[in-house]
């Protein structure tokens, strides 16, 4: 019935589109495929892509949700904000008009008359796309009216009813409903990750069969990686969904000296133990370790790290990070912080027993996902260095050795949340 | 058809109130935020559930309807 299955050639889908002008795009990937735009959605969908900007959400399905509702909206969330990801801000200054056109591509599909792409301040990002903009308009590519905005650079503004509510006008914090409904000054709202958009062009023109060539059944296509830590070559690496822990490290020139542990998807993601590499990285694959692939995030922990104490730098910058709006997060988040501090400064067993009492009374309390994402690395934590734990109770501490995991200066306090 | 309580974490500010009114539902967590029981208002706690969404002072308590 279907044409003969072709096998994925293993070659990089985005980052082998790379083209700064669109005259250079079109002879990469030819014109747009207006024509597919009655069929995008059930393409889509067919396509099983799910959101690369961290929650894995089917992205036809959402399409589906804002389609036939009144006056939509599109927004391209590139405000990456795990500051061990990369790979957004790469992808819209290597392929900006791919990212573009699956942008464009939607809102013709949802008959939405406006695209924003929010990106961060300071970066020259917004520049970057002003330029690209201008050149589609100059070319007359697509039809659909695109500008540039810029929220502030806070974690959890990166969120997508905090970018939507942003682009409408207000400020850039998490929203209590979803951007679907009313998120852009009333008006329902798709907001989706910029890779997932770079995604949606590719399966406009090449089809939803080509698309799962790569990939696992529930999780196809190919993903970006940002890997990093004690890694030979760090960096960013797209590969199938769904290649094991082993293959990535690999992909980065393997480890340059022994490791106790990897960050998989952020620092709303989850400790695992190096034991656990021959795991396909696709969210089947790691939910039974309680982890997840997040944003693509992959960060190799050398063993002469401790990771108490790299835990205890994320969660208190974490904790310092929330909207200030829901009280289990801003006060439940600095009190962990707290606690995961005493454990590994002092080896309090006190501060141990009330972490684990605090880490389930906080989960899923939040407007938006930013405690869960803390309680989630926090307790993949207390699993994945329990040896570690038990020495530091039993008074062993170490010194902590050196810091591996980056924390970004936040915004200053005067530059507010518009 | 049942109700279900709901807060908007948002808007609470952590008064209180509303455990007070229905302890058989709601506790407070070491801050005073409220804790929802995972289930839905039993018919006898009703009248209770309804004046503790009334007297919420930030209107952050409500009664969500669902079909169980």
């Amino acid at each position: 019935m279907s044409a003969p299955q072709q096998r994925y050639d293993g070659r990089p889908r985005l980052l082998t589109k790379q083209a700064r002008s669109i005259t250079e795009h079109a002879r990469t990937v030819g014109p747009l495929p207006t024509s597919v735009v009655p069929q995008l959605i059930d393409m889509v969908t067919a396509s099983g892509l799910r959101g690369r900007g961290g929650g894995w959400f089917p992205s036809g399905r959402k399409m589906a949700s804002v389609a036939g509702r009144d006056n939509p909206y599109v927004v391209v969330n590139g405000m990456e904000s795990e500051p061990a990801a990369g790979k957004d801000k790469l992808l819209l200054r290597l392929a900006p008009h791919l990212v573009l056109d699956g942008a464009e591509l939607a809102a013709l599909a949802l008959g939405a008359d406006r695209i924003t792409v929010a990106v961060h301040r300071g970066t020259g990002l917004a520049e970057h796309l002003t330029a690209a903009i201008a050149d589609r308009v100059a070319a007359g590519w697509g039809e659909v009216e695109i500008d540039v905005a810029e929220p502030p650079s806070w974690y959890v503004s990166s969120e997508s009813t905090a970018v939507a509510g942003f682009v409408g006008g207000g400020e850039a914090k998490p929203k209590a409903d979803s951007a679907r409904v009313a998120g852009v000054g009333g008006r329902p709202a798709l907001v989706s990750n910029v890779e997932t958009f770079a995604h949606v062009a590719l399966i406009g023109r090449y089809g939803p069969n080509w698309f799962r060539q790569a990939g696992t059944g529930e999780a196809p296509g190919t993903a970006l990686f940002t890997v990093s830590g004690a890694v030979r070559s760090p960096g960013v690496y797209e590969l199938p969904v769904g290649i094991t822990g082993e293959t990535i490290l690999r992909v980065a020139n393997g480890i340059r000296e022994p490791i106790s542990a990897l960050l998989v998807g952020g620092y709303g993601g989850a400790w695992i133990p190096p034991t656990q590499l021959h795991r396909p990285f696709c969210p089947e694959g790691l939910e039974p370790l309680g982890a997840s692939l997040g944003a693509g995030i992959v960060v190799a922990l050398p063993a002469r790290t401790c990771g108490l104490f790299e835990t205890v730098r994320v969660a208190t910058w974490m904790a310092g990070q929330t909207a200030r709006q829901c009280g289990p997060c801003f006060r439940g988040l600095p009190a962990i912080a707290e606690d995961f501090a005493m454990i590994a400064r002092d080896g309090s067993r006190k501060a141990y027993e009330r972490l684990r009492f605090r880490l389930g009374v906080i989960d899923g309390r939040g407007a938006c996902a930013h405690p869960d994402g803390v309680v989630k690395f926090v307790g993949s934590a207390l699993k994945t260095f329990a040896l570690d734990i038990r020495r530091h109770l039993s008074g062993q501490l170490c010194p902590g050795g050196p810091r591996v995991l980056p924390l970004p200066e936040p915004p200053d306090e005067s530059e507010g949340w518009r | 058809m049942t109700e279900r309580l709901k807060v908007d974490m948002i808007a609470c500010d952590g008064h209180g109130v509303c455990a007070e009114l229905v302890p058989e539902l709601i506790g407070l967590d070491e801050w005073g935020y409220p804790i929802l029981a995972d289930a839905p208002v039993p018919g006898e706690l009703h009248k209770h559930a309804r004046k503790a969404v009334s007297l919420c002072p930030k209107l952050a308590l409500s009664l969500a309807r669902t079909r169980s």
